[in-house]
């Protein structure tokens, strides 16, 4: 970084080299690679423990799919009201961002109400994080652990779109393909990321 | 993304999205073996998730060397999988709950 500086004084540092639009979209796709790892493992852990056990219990036939299915489809409409949000920004206009925006974080609450209430039903049915009443206890662990952890990633989104949507807002902003662009679409990355992980979660965890 | 590229149909992306899940579903009731479904269902989260990046992310649309940082967990973890190969497999037998957790005597 200094060598640069002293090449050019005074102006920008270089541009990224696989992101030449912004560093911080280079930033996020390396948090998002780490973070794939993260649930990677998860995912793993959970194939190895199920595939040691002789009495894991049937998951679609314990969790029902009829309510995630509906939650996978509604996170999918979010990831599409995501991009169109983008492009009100791109084209500098304020009134559809914020409607897409605000669709979105609307789309991310909604999945979180029903998580909660599957939660709660499957709880009240006897899923508990150490047992459950048909089978290996490693159902209810991995189950919670890995849907919670999605949870909790699709909380953050809501938060970080929820600031997004209050930056769009702001009448002092400057729409186009600048700056704001930039980071709505570096938030928009993250988004597509939580959508995209539930598709992988949505399989191994419910449909397998 | 790079400016130059014209948008891609997002609501298409989205049908074929929904029509993926939906094949999803019906998969695991096909009268098929299971391994079979097992392949199937895999392949499709991949083509989803792979819509979802290409699309979505604008992968598709970025320096090809980006993609590479986006398929680095994806090849991790196919490496994990061997790696725990001998974790469940080395034991000749599968065991169950009931098995696994007999209490040692005197032990509540």
């Amino acid at each position: 970084m200094s060598q640069v500086e002293t090449m050019h004084p005074g102006t920008e540092p270089a541009e990224s080299p696989l992101t030449p639009e912004s560093w911080g979209k280079l930033g996020m796709w390396i948090f998002l690679a780490g973070d794939a790892m993260g649930f990677g493992v998860l995912l793993c852990a959970y194939g190895a423990m199920r595939y040691g056990s002789a009495d894991w219990p049937n998951p679609y036939q314990r969790l029902g799919i009829n309510l995630t299915a509906f939650m996978t489809f509604l996170l999918i409409c979010s990831s599409v009201t995501m991009v169109k949000g983008l492009e009100g920004v791109k084209n500098g206009k304020r009134g559809i961002a914020q409607i897409y925006l605000l669709l979105t974080v609307i789309g991310g609450l909604g999945f979180l109400s029903l998580q909660a209430y599957e939660w709660t039903k499957l709880i009240g049915e006897g899923l508990k994080i150490f047992g459950n009443p048909w089978g290996a206890s490693l159902f209810g662990t991995t189950f919670f652990i890995i849907t919670g952890f999605h949870g909790m990633h699709v909380t953050g989104g809501v938060i970080y779109l929820s600031v997004m949507l209050a930056l769009v807002s702001k009448p002092t902003t400057a729409l186009g393909t600048g700056w704001t662009y930039n980071v709505v679409e570096i938030s928009g990355l993250y988004w597509h990321f939580v959508d995209l992980v539930w598709i992988m979660v949505f399989t191994f965890i419910y449909l397998l | 993304m790079a400016d130059g590229h014209a948008s891609p149909n997002y609501w298409l992306i989205w049908l074929y999205l929904f029509i993926l899940t939906v094949t999803e579903i019906a998969v695991i009731f096909a009268p098929i073996a299971k391994v079979l479904i097992v392949i199937a269902l895999v392949s499709l989260a991949l083509v989803k998730a792979t819509l979802v990046a290409a699309y979505f992310m604008h992968l598709r649309f970025e320096v090809r060397t980006l993609a590479l940082i986006a398929l680095t967990p994806l090849f991790l973890g196919a490496l994990l999988i061997f790696i725990l190969i001998p974790d469940h497999s080395a034991v000749p037998h599968k065991t169950a709950d009931s098995v696994k957790v007999a209490p040692a005597p005197g032990h509540r």
